[in-house]
C-alpha cells in the first residue's frame, strides 16, 4: 500500500503542477484511478505442467476478439516449428492476442508448451509511460487500452518488460496498439474468466481472484514438489502480474525472462521524476543570481575601464 | 554566389539600397538583391542544389508513400524494436546538437559573455531549426500524426517522462522562436518586437535553461522505462538522464563549431567581418566548453558503471563496442581539442567538433536502437527507413541554409543602430 501512496502522490504532485502552470486551474487527474496493488483484481494461474499445445486458447480469443482469419490454421501444429527473426519463438502480433510456444527442455522426455499473453501487471509500465494516459487498470485486474487517445509514440512498447502490445502498422489511417485485454468489456466485466480460460480442455489455466489463485499455486506446489520448481513466476515479477505461472523446469530454459526483478518498471524512472521539481524550483533562482552575479563584475569594469571597454565594444 | 559577389553585386543587408533612398521589396530580399534570372542561374551553378535535389527526388515519394500506406510500409513494423530510425536520429540525435541555443543564450544574455555575441543568432537558428525537425521527425514517426497535441489538451498521462518531453520540447520551441523574432524583424523592417523581445531576453533565457536541462535529460529518463533492454553499459537508473544533459552539451557546441565552418566555407559572402575575424576566437572559447563538458561526461560515465558495478560487461564484446564509443566519443575528442586550444590550431578544433559528433549520434544510437533488445537481435533498419531519414535531414539542411542567406544571423543587419535608436 506504501508504494501506491507514494506513486499516487508523485502523479497527482506533477499533474497539478503541470496543470496549474498552464491551465489555471486542477482538474482531477485521471492517472489518479489507478488501483494496483489491491489484491482484489482477478488472475489466471497458468500450470505449464498441464498444456498439451492444443492451441484451443488461441481459437477462443481469435473467436472471442473478432480477429482476422489466422495465417495458419489452429489445428496446425507445424506452427511449433516456426522461427522469427533472430531464431525467436513466435509472439503476440497485430491480430494475434495470444500463442502457445513449443520447448524441449532436456531434463523432460516430452516437450513443453507456454502459453504468451498480456501479464496485465499490477503496476503495468505501459500505463506508466503513456502520456495520453491511454491505459487503465480495472478494478478486476484488466490492463484496458484506449485507443481513441492514442497518438501513437508506442512508448508503451519500449516500456513493457514482456513485449507484449503489438502495434497495426499496416493501418495508414487509425493504426492501435493491439493486446490481450483478459476479455474485460465481454468477460471478465460480468465476472466470467476470459474466452481462453474457458475454452482450456486441460485444465491447465485457472480463474479467479489472484490472492486465491496465488495460494491455489503455492499449494499445488507444496503438494508436488516432485513435479513443480519452487517458484511462482508473475508473484513479484516487475511488481507482481495477475497471470501467473507455474513450471516443472526452470523458467530460464522455457523463455520467461528472470532477469526482470522485483520493482515495478516505474521504479526506474522516480529517480529522474524526483528531479523535476527540484529543477523547476532552483534553477530560476540560481541562474537569476549567476546574472547578477555576472553583471556586478560587468559594471565594475565599467566604471573602471570605461573608455576602453566602449572601444572594444564597436 | 561567390561569382556574383565578386562581380560587385551586394548581397540585400539593410532595409535600403545603396542610395538609402528605395526599400528593398520582400521579391528582392528573398532573391537576395539578384534578378530571378541571376537567382536561378546560381542555384543551377551549385552542386549542392543537385544532391539535395535527387534526395528529394527519391525520398519524398518515398514520404508520401509513408502516410499512404502506413508505417508498416516504410520500416520493418517491429514490435521488438518500436523505435527506429525516424526517432533514433530525428529525435535522440537531433535533440542535443540542438542544444546550442540555450547554451549560448546563457553564456550571452546570462553570464553577460558578449564575445560570443557574433554566434549567438546562428546557434540559436541551429536550436530552433534542430527542435522543429525533431518534430517534424516524431510527425513522420508517430501513429497517428494529427493527435499530437493530444497530451496538451485532450488527455494528460503527468507521471510519464515523455509527457514531460513533449510539453518542454514544445514550450521550448515557442521560446525558441521568440528568441529569434529579432532577426525576423530586423529583416521585415518590423519595430516593435525587436523592442517587446529585448524586455523579455532574460526570462526567455532562464527559461530556456530550465527547459532544456529537463528534457535532454528525459530524452535519456525514457529509457529508465526499459531496464531489461537496453544494455546495462548504456544503461543506468540514476545516471542515465544527466549522462544525456551533459553529453547534450558538447554536442550542441559541437554543431556550433561544424555548423559555423561550414558558413566560413560555403557561404563567406554572406558573413560580414564581425563573424569571420571574431570566429576563429569564438570557436576555442566554444570548444573550451566542450572540454568541460567532456570531462565531466568522461567521469559520470565511469562513476555510472562502478555505481550499478557493471566492470563485468567491460570484458564482453559489447564492453569492447561501448570502450570504442568512449574512445571515439569521449576521450579523443578531449585529447584533441585540449591540444587544439593550447597550441591554437583552429582546424584541429573544428575537426574534433566533427568527431564529437559522431561520437554522440554513436551514443544515441546504440542507446536507443543498437544496444536495443541485446538480449534478442539486432535489427538493421528498411532501406525505405534510411531513405526517408536522410531526406528529412536534406530538408532539414535546405531550409537552414535558406534562412542563413537571407536572415541576419551571419550577418548583422545594417540599419540595426538606426532601429535601437528610435527604440
Amino acid at each position: 500500500m506504501k508504494s501506491l501512496n507514494r506513486r499516487n502522490f508523485l502523479k497527482s504532485g506533477l499533474a497539478g503542477g503541470a496543470l496549474a502552470t498552464f491551465l489555471g486551474r486542477e482538474k482531477p487527474a485521471q492517472a489518479r484511478e489507478f488501483s494496483g496493488y489491491t489484491n482484489k483484481g482477478t488472475g489466471v494461474l497458468v500450470d505449464l505442467s498441464r498444456c498439451v499445445g492444443c492451441r484451443s486458447c488461441e481459437a477462443a480469443c481469435n473467436r472471442e476478439q473478432n480477429l482476422p482469419e489466422p495465417d495458419v490454421p489452429f489445428d496446425d501444429f507445424s506452427i511449433f516449428d516456426t522461427e522469427r527473426h533472430g531464431g525467436l519463438k513466435r509472439r503476440t502480433s497485430e491480430g494475434v492476442f495470444t500463442v502457445v510456444n513449443r520447448y524441449n527442455p532436456e531434463e523432460l522426455d516430452h516437450p513443453l508448451f507456454r502459453k504468451f499473453q498480456c501479464n496485465h501487471c499490477e503496476e503495468p509500465a505501459c500505463l506508466t509511460s503513456c502520456f495520453v494516459n491511454a491505459y487503465t487498470k480495472t478494478p478486476e485486474g484488466a490492463v484496458m487500452y484506449n485507443p481513441k487517445v492514442c497518438v501513437g509514440c508506442r512508448n508503451c512498447m519500449i516500456a513493457c518488460p514482456f513485449y507484449v502490445p503489438a502495434y497495426s502498422y499496416s493501418k495508414p489511417l487509425n493504426p492501435i496498439v493491439e493486446k490481450c485485454i483478459m476479455c474485460y468489456p465481454t468477460r471478465l466485466k460480468f465476472g466470467k474468466p476470459p474466452a481462453c480460460v474457458e475454452a482450456c480442455p486441460t485444465e491447465a489455466l485457472t480463474f479467479g481472484s489472484r490472492v486465491n489463485v496465488l495460494k491455489f499455486a503455492k499449494e499445488r506446489i507444496r503438494q508436488h514438489p516432485e513435479i513443480f520448481v519452487d517458484h511462482v513466476y508473475g508473484e513479484k515479477e516487475v511488481g507482481g502480474t495477475a497471470w501467473l505461472y507455474i513450471s516443472p523446469v526452470d523458467f530460464k530454459k522455457i523463455g520467461f525472462d528472470m532477469n526482470l526483478g522485483h520493482q515495478p518498471i516505474i521504479n526506474y524512472v522516480k529517480s529522474f521524476l524526483a528531479t523535476v521539481p527540484m529543477v523547476l524550483t532552483i534553477w530560476p533562482a540560481l541562474f537569476a543570481g549567476f546574472y547578477r552575479l555576472a553583471n556586478r563584475k560587468d559594471g565594475l569594469k565599467k566604471d573602471n575601464n570605461e573608455g576602453a571597454r566602449e572601444e572594444s565594444q564597436s | 554566389m561567390k561569382r556574383y559577389t565578386a562581380k560587385g553585386k551586394i548581397p540585400v543587408a539593410s532595409l535600403t539600397n545603396e542610395d538609402g533612398k528605395t526599400r528593398y521589396t520582400l521579391v528582392n530580399k528573398l532573391l537576395l538583391g539578384l534578378s530571378i534570372r541571376e537567382y536561378i542561374i546560381q542555384a543551377l551553378r551549385n552542386p549542392m542544389n543537385w544532391l539535395l535535389g535527387a534526395i528529394f527526388a527519391i525520398g519524398i515519394p518515398m514520404l508520401i508513400g509513408r502516410f499512404i500506406n502506413g508505417l508498416g510500409s516504410v520500416t520493418h513494423a517491429s514490435y521488438d524494436y518500436p523505435w527506429g530510425l525516424f526517432l533514433g536520429v530525428g529525435l535522440f540525435v537531433m535533440v542535443p546538437m540542438s542544444a546550442s541555443g540555450f547554451m549560448l543564450g546563457t553564456t550571452v544574455e546570462l553570464f553577460g559573455r558578449k564575445d560570443f555575441k557574433p554566434i549567438e543568432r546562428l546557434a540559436l537558428l541551429n536550436g530552433l531549426l534542430g527542435y522543429f525537425f525533431a518534430v517534424v521527425y516524431l510527425l513522420v514517426d508517430l501513429g497517428q500524426p494529427w493527435r499530437l497535441v493530444y497530451p496538451m489538451i485532450v488527455s494528460f498521462g503527468p507521471a510519464a517522462v515523455l509527457f514531460l518531453v513533449a510539453w518542454h520540447v514544445a514550450t521550448y520551441l515557442s521560446v525558441q522562436i521568440v528568441e529569434l523574432v529579432p532577426s525576423l524583424s530586423e529583416w521585415m523592417g518590423w519595430k516593435k518586437p525587436q523592442v517587446v523581445i529585448k524586455g523579455m531576453i532574460l526570462g526567455l533565457t532562464v527559461a530556456g535553461i530550465i527547459l532544456s536541462t529537463l528534457h535532454q535529460g528525459a530524452l535519456g529518463a525514457l529509457f529508465n522505462y526499459a531496464p531489461g533492454k537496453v544494455h546495462p553499459l548504456w544503461y543506468s537508473a540514476p545516471f542515465l538522464w544527466f549522462h544525456f544533459l551533459c553529453s547534450s552539451i558538447f554536442a550542441g557546441l559541437s554543431m556550433v563549431i561544424v555548423v559555423s565552418t561550414i558558413c566560413k566555407k560555403t557561404m563567406a559572402w554572406r558573413c560580414d567581418a564581425n563573424f569571420l575575424d571574431n570566429l576563429d576566437e569564438i570557436t576555442f572559447g566554444l570548444a573550451k566548453g566542450c572540454v568541460m563538458a567532456l570531462s565531466t561526461y568522461l567521469i559520470i560515465k565511469i562513476i555510472a558503471i562502478a555505481h550499478d558495478s557493471d566492470w563485468y560487461y567491460l570484458l564482453t564484446g559489447w564492453g569492447a563496442w561501448f570502450l570504442f564509443e568512449l574512445l571515439i566519443g569521449t576521450i579523443i575528442p578531449l585529447v584533441l581539442f585540449t591540444f587544439g586550444i593550447k597550441n591554437r590550431m583552429a582546424g584541429l578544433v573544428r575537426f574534433t567538433a566533427l568527431i564529437a559528433l559522431f561520437g554522440i549520434a554513436l551514443n544515441r544510437l546504440n542507446t536507443s536502437l543498437i544496444t536495443f533488445n541485446w538480449k534478442l537481435y539486432q535489427e538493421i533498419p528498411h532501406i525505405k527507413e534510411v531513405m526517408i531519414t536522410i531526406t528529412l535531414y536534406a530538408i532539414f539542411i535546405a531550409t537552414y541554409r535558406f534562412i542563413l542567406y537571407r536572415l541576419p544571423i551571419l550577418y548583422t543587419w545594417q540599419s540595426s543602430e538606426k532601429v535601437k535608436e528610435e527604440a
